[in-house]
């Protein structure tokens, strides 16, 4: 793994943390929807908040789309997980969420889990035929 | 179960499932397109484009991802940011994990299904 590599699974983590948050924020500007309100989602694009959402998330998808380049999928999305974290912060600070200690176990479990995943290799090796010895 | 309740992880299972096959479709055209730092660095960022933008597979994952994403901001005008993100996309990481096996062919070894057990009693944990 090469520093820029890390950079863009940084860049994921930071991008999409920042961006749901964002979006939760303009959500709740705009009130509790239901199921017949899909009318009111879409100029809910357009808000501040949600906009600042949206342009984050598709940062997100970017870094998100390169990592997925030279990255098995299920290494990709655990080496990721430290925005579980970031997320539940990011909520408790800046919504002012309460968080009980049981859901901070479970954030922290996940994390466990996952960082598992992350310590092994970050791509499946390919079986290539051209690369077999020949007899 | 409350009608709030209903809508919140209705909104997560159907989140799970497009989040799935979006990802699995757009790791399957990634993976065709290869390496992009490399490709960028050998034919220009204009190569890049078109290579992603010519594989259909990017294109059905993306609209997949776009479901996910509408029925994310229906799912946060009910629910803590704390809940919905971390209960969807952990789940999408188990299901992503069975999907990758199948689909994708990756190697998903006895780390990373041990690493599912984790997950799914710690999204337990977070939705108790």
């Amino acid at each position: 793994m090469t520093l820029h590599r890390y950079l863009i699974l940084a860049a994921m983590v930071v991008l999409s943390s920042v961006g749901d948050v964002c979006l939760s924020r303009g959500m709740r500007n705009i009130g509790a929807l239901s199921v017949g309100d899909f009318r009111r989602l879409i100029p809910a694009v357009f808000s501040p908040w949600v906009g600042v959402g949206v342009l984050l998330l598709l940062g997100f998808f970017a870094a998100y789309s390169i990592a997925l380049s030279w990255a098995d999928l299920t290494y990709v999305l655990p080496a990721s997980s430290i925005a579980y974290v970031l997320v539940a912060v990011l909520g408790w600070l800046i919504l002012h969420e309460h968080i009980t200690p049981t859901r901070w176990a479970g954030i922290l479990l996940i994390s466990c889990g996952v960082g598992i995943v992350a310590g092994g290799p970050i791509a499946t090796r390919r079986h290539h035929p051209a690369e077999e010895p020949h007899s | 179960m409350s009608s709030q309740t209903a809508y919140t992880w209705g909104s997560i299972a159907l989140m799970v499932t497009c989040s799935t096959v979006g990802d699995v479709l757009i790791s399957k055209s990634m993976k065709h397109v290869g390496d992009i730092g490399e490709l960028r660095k050998r034919a220009g960022l204009g190569t890049v484009i078109r290579r992603v933008a010519g594989t259909s597979t990017f294109w059905i994952g993306l609209f997949f991802m776009m479901i996910t994403f509408y029925t994310l901001l229906f799912a946060l005008s009910h629910a803590d940011v704390s809940l919905v993100v971390p209960a969807t996309t952990s789940l999408t990481f188990v299901t992503n994990a069975v999907a990758a096996r199948f689909f994708l062919h990756e190697n998903v070894d006895g780390r990373r299904w041990a690493a599912t057990v984790f997950v799914f009693v710690g999204v337990a944990l977070l939705a108790s």
